[in-house]
């Protein structure tokens, strides 16, 4: 469903750039439902400007507060095996990946 | 006994294992002759583990016939939520991306659980990354409800809910980061705690909303569900998060009483559009806590209008992060590519569906460099006022008492082309997870397709003795007369 | 010094380091390095679906020394956050950091100037984070090892107030030495322990605002960022005055070519989306434990170079080298504390002492002797027992033996004669056997004193105290005729 430009709270290009932000490979197809399904979720969202939040602390956890500490001692085995087995690729006791080009 | 143990309660096979009456193995054989009866109309397993069931049901049996006390859940059988790491097990949160993922290690409920002498049968159907209201977002197709085969389970721990409805396991393990054990146990008929924040470890549960995620069980009773808390509550030195306050002893806590209990109800859960057989069966359900003694006050929760919003910022925030990992270099599912840049972009693409994309789309968005403070932050500070509002409310009442989800078990493919309106069907959960609190849903009622309804209680903060109380007392009057479910 | 009279540098540093711990940041896995590939890994550290972290409390503390040694304050709240990037040795697609309220604020570090008050660089934060694993390259693919994944850095900034690459490098020895004062690091740059990125831009002088950074990354020596920032200043300056601009953007140093290219790799928007870490709730730091560790702070190195300064007469080269190292001043004042007088002290561990630590494979403390064998050493030299020579072939041979002092100047027949009765009988023969040169000394070749005394000490192997074998010789020579012994020269001990 082709979008009015004036309803499209992010345009196209937006979605390209968000889906290269989170490695996503679209098609024309999938970027053009994702205008349109994200715009509308963001035009919901908008009812939160509604809200006078000056002076209102963000809630980043709900939790106990305080970070608990664990003392420094090493208490894992060494286990290659255990963790390679689910290597979709690996070479000796390497994971191997196309070549990087720094 | 009956020859159809698979009916029991975790309470009575407890009973009945004791005694010797019965034995795990038969209790077992007896679970998964049901699922193989019954998975062909539900499909709530992804994978059934039947060997391993039957080795732990076996060792099960040597504890109940040895000297030494048997454990909390000896020789109970359950079936798992699959995103829950179980070592050596499949794992694959239902994403195509984590197909052939076998953690080598357990998730800490896991090991608290095969402390406990648990029997795992499996591991159950989801939407994918619990990423759904409905678990039709699997990639391994949807389950059905087992009132209504044409009908959702609800979700994301659809298959858990639906496993139990149907007697296929005598409990499950579902988690919860919008009211995704609460809304699938309201449209399966059953019983889903979801506890406070903290009070169970996430370790080794593949996480979706990491401030909001909470695991939790899915049972036929209240006291089952109590019974399924004290095994898995606890402080983790492996969950940082994880609350280091002692567990109570909750199914002691069940002691019938309602007398001068405080109910608050939010006016603003009672609104237009609800279908009226759940506002009527809820109303009815108020009326029975009155007549027992409790007191019914009309209470505001007025910022929950904006909980919808808030939360699909914050948890398809966090979620875009935790997600970043499944790029086919460690594990699970690697698409053929010539370049490393076109690796992660085909892997994600191939491996992720299309809400979960979605999901991380709008997260990606809303942390992204200029829309931080518009969307993000803003979210977190409306989450503020949400949580503002339980604490006043919680001045003036013990529990709070709502629908769960505003209708029945909807049909498949009713609300997969709009996902606004999928998201609302969490409306009345949502804001529990934000503000951290414990809430469960049971059943108080059944609409005129038979389809039941779910009553949602709240509690503050560690308050899950209350709640549990309160609901076993309620399920303990006899109010609501249970109904199988007539399709499986 | 700016380049040109037209232009000056403005560079920041970025120092990673990693901490010495027995176990990472996060998991109990052992934070060591040369295991093979993918041994010290867990399911937290490779980032497995579901895992979560868990603090180690002893990079906390690790962090306060610095902070405290920093002059930082340490924040009594701080919080973690995500910062979400894809790269293969990054198992969770995002890295453990932090953003918004680093452990520490506004610290400095003060670089000597010789004489002068010394420079105060400021300190933008220091915050922590966790490393990323290792790629190497092949020819036709690239391979992961995560036995790095999770280890505990240090992330350590400055403003951008150092104006040259000479600066820059001056900056950097000092953080390490710091760091290796306070043992929270190694600081082995070859190994990566201890890593450097430079942003670096140039502006027309008087200006205040900055101009185009470009990040270098890859420097893994001290050569390499003074080369590299060189380099990129003089790029930049050739640009600016040929009317170009810079532009924003990641460079990487090649030590082959001695140049810095911009990194393919980099090209991607780079937006890391940090937001708070859930995972982790907010990392409190008790008052009480910074006062403990404040109480028990090593001294760094500028505390100990104002000691030097105040308390020894050294030169400001002298006490530049004995303080770089915190076991070389150690060593040092180990020596003047067994007794041995400070100049003779701090030139023995400048020479002999650096020398064979530098010779030496081994850890500092393994390739030389107990400073109080070495004191032992020097004090027969102050004795007069063994020659300064004599010391020298001794100190080598105890670096090697790590036999003592006593044993090895016996062992290697270094005493020194003191005897008069066996220096007279030496001299006599000496000057019997160059009868001729003694005349010719009598008839006012006085040089040939020196030659004299060269013969005997010759003839004694090099043990006879000099300072015996002048007086017998100038008595000897004085009884054999003219002139008065008090106008020939002397040679000291
Ligand atoms: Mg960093
Ligand atoms: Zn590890």
């Amino acid at each position: 469903m082709p979008l009015r430009m004036a309803e499209a709270k992010i345009s196209l290009d937006g979605v390209r750039h968000v889906a290269r932000l989170a490695r996503l490979a679209l098609d024309a197809q999938e970027e053009a439902k994702l205008q349109h399904d994200l715009s509308s979720i963001l035009e919901y969202v908008e009812k939160l400007t509604e809200l006078e939040l000056s002076g209102v602390e963000p809630t980043a956890q709900v939790g106990d507060a305080g970070t608990p500490m664990r003392d420094d001692v090493v208490t894992n085995e060494p286990a290659a095996d255990a963790v390679l087995a689910n290597a979709p690729a690996r070479e000796g006791f390497w994971f191997k990946v196309p070549k990087i080009i720094e | 006994m009956n020859d159809e143990l698979f009916r029991l309660t975790i309470n009575d096979a407890r009973a009945a294992l004791r005694k010797r009456e019965i034995s795990a193995v038969e209790l077992t054989r007896a679970c998964l002759e049901r699922i193989s009866a019954t998975e062909p109309k539900l499909n709530a397993f992804l994978t059934v583990a039947e060997s391993e069931a039957l080795t732990q049901a076996q060792a099960a049996d040597q504890r109940l016939a040895g000297t030494q006390p048997a454990p909390a859940l000896c020789g109970i059988p359950l079936g798992i939520k699959d995103i829950f790491c179980v070592r050596g097990m499949r794992t694959t949160c239902a994403s195509r991306i984590l197909e052939n993922f076998v953690p080598p290690f357990d998730a800490t409920v896991i090991v608290r659980l095969r402390e406990a002498g648990a029997v795992f049968l499996g591991k159950l159907n989801m939407d994918e990354f619990a990423m759904g209201s409905s678990t039709e977002n699997s990639a391994f197709g949807p389950t059905r409800n087992p009132y209504d085969l044409a009908r959702v389970p609800g979700g994301s721990s659809g298959g858990s809910a639906a496993a139990v409805a149907a007697d296929e396991c005598l409990a499950s393990l579902g988690t919860d980061t919008g009211g995704s054990i609460r809304q699938p146990a309201a449209l399966c008929g059953i019983v889903g705690v979801k506890p406070t924040y903290s009070r169970v470890s996430r370790y080794g549960i593949v996480a979706f909303a990491s401030s909001l995620d909470q695991v939790g069980p899915l049972t036929k009773t209240v006291r089952d569900g109590a019974i399924m808390m004290h095994a898995l509550a606890g402080v983790d030195p492996r969950d940082s998060t994880c609350s280091a306050r002692p567990v109570p002893d909750y199914e002691s806590a069940l002691n019938g009483e309602l007398r001068n209990l405080r109910v608050g109800v939010p006016k603003e859960f009672f609104v237009e559009g609800m279908q009226p057989a759940v506002d009527d069966a809820v109303r009815a359900t108020l009326k029975h806590l009155e007549a027992a003694g409790a007191t019914a006050r009309e209470i505001s929760l007025p910022h929950s209008q904006y909980a919808v919003a808030t939360y699909y910022l914050i948890a398809t925030a966090e979620a875009s992060a935790n997600l970043a990992r499944y790029d086919g270099i460690r594990y699970g599912f690697r698409a053929e590519a010539e370049d490393l840049n076109e690796l992660y972009h085909r892997t994600r693409a191939l491996g992720f569906g299309p809400e979960v994309k979605r999901r991380i789309m709008l997260g990606t968005f809303a942390l992204s460099s200029g829309y931080y403070d518009a969307y993000y932050l803003k979210a977190q500070r409306v989450r503020t006022l949400i949580r503002k509002d339980f604490e006043a409310a919680f001045n003036t009442c013990d529990v709070i008492v709502t629908p769960t989800s505003p209708t029945t078990a909807f049909r498949l493919g009713e609300k997969t082309q709009d996902p606004l309106q999928m998201y609302l069907s969490d409306i009345f959960t949502i804001s529990v997870n934000l503000a951290g609190l414990p809430a469960l849903s049971m059943p108080c009622g059944y609409d005129s397709d038979g389809l039941p309804i779910g009553l949602q209680i709240i509690g503050p903060a560690f308050g899950e003795e209350t709640i549990l109380r309160a609901a076993d007392a309620l399920e303990r009057s006899g109010s609501i007369a249970r109904r199988r479910p007539s399709a499986v | 010094m700016a380049i040109s009279d037209a232009y000056e540098a403005v560079i920041g540093l970025e120092v990673h380091t990693q901490l010495l711990t027995r176990s990472k940041i996060f998991c109990g896995c052992a934070n060591e390095f040369g295991a093979a590939p993918n041994h010290n890994v867990c399911p937290v550290c490779m980032g497995m679906p579901g895992v979560l972290p868990v603090f180690n409390r002893r990079v906390l503390e690790l962090t306060i020394r610095v902070g405290l040694a920093t002059h930082s304050q340490i924040s009594e709240r701080s919080i973690f956050a995500r910062k979400n990037y894809f790269y293969p040795d990054l198992p969770k697609g995002y890295q453990i950091s932090q953003y918004e309220r680093p452990l520490c604020v506004g610290g400095y570090i003060e670089l000597p100037t010789g004489n002068g008050a010394p420079r105060r660089i400021q300190l933008a934060r220091i915050h922590l984070e966790e490393d990323a694993g290792k790629n190497i390259h092949r020819p036709t693919a690239s391979l992961v090892d995560f036995n790095r994944s999770g280890t505990p850095l240090l992330e350590i900034v400055s403003e951008p107030e150092l104006r040259s690459a000479e600066e820059a490098t001056a900056y950097l020895r000092e953080l390490r030495s710091i760091l290796r004062y306070l043992e929270v690091s190694d600081g082995n740059m070859e190994e990566g322990s201890f890593r450097c990125d430079a942003n670096v831009s140039v502006r027309p002088c008087g200006a205040t605002e900055l101009g185009a950074k470009t990040e270098i990354k890859n420097l893994n020596s001290f050569k390499f960022v003074e080369k590299a920032i060189k380099h990129e200043i003089e790029r930049q300056t050739a640009v600016l005055k040929a009317g170009g601009k810079i532009m924003q953007e990641t460079h990487l140093w090649d030590p082959e070519r001695g140049e810095t290219r911009p990194m393919r790799s980099k090209e991607y928007a780079h937006d890391y989306r940090y937001f708070p870490e859930p995972d982790l709730p907010e990392l409190y730091v008790p008052p009480e434990l910074v006062e403990q560790i404040r109480a028990q702070a090593p001294e760094v190195p500028a505390a100990r170079r104002a000691r030097y300064a105040r308390d020894l007469s050294l030169s400001a080269y002298e006490i530049d080298v004995l303080t770089q190292e915190r076991e070389v001043g150690d060593y040092f004042e180990a020596m003047v504390a067994a007794g041995i007088e400070t100049k003779a002290a701090a030139n023995w561990t400048m020479t002999e002492v650096l020398r064979a630590s530098n010779e030496s494979t081994e850890t500092f403390s393994n390739a030389v002797p107990p400073p109080a064998q070495t004191a032992a050493l020097l004090k027969l030299v102050a004795q007069n027992e063994i020659s300064l020579n004599a010391a020298k072939t001794a100190f080598a041979a105890m670096c090697k033996s790590g036999q003592d002092a006593a044993t090895t100047v016996k062992a290697l027949g270094l005493a020194q004669v003191s005897d008069e009765a066996t220096i007279s009988q030496v001299c006599d023969q000496v000057l019997s056997a160059e009868a001729d040169k003694v005349a010719q000394f009598h008839a006012g070749r006085e040089k040939l004193f020196g030659f004299f005394v060269g013969q005997v000490v010759k003839a004694m192997k090099g043990n006879a105290n000099p300072k015996v074998v002048n007086e017998v010789l100038k008595r000897k020579l004085a009884m054999a005729g003219r002139p008065s012994p008090s106008d020939l020269p002397s040679s000291g001990a």
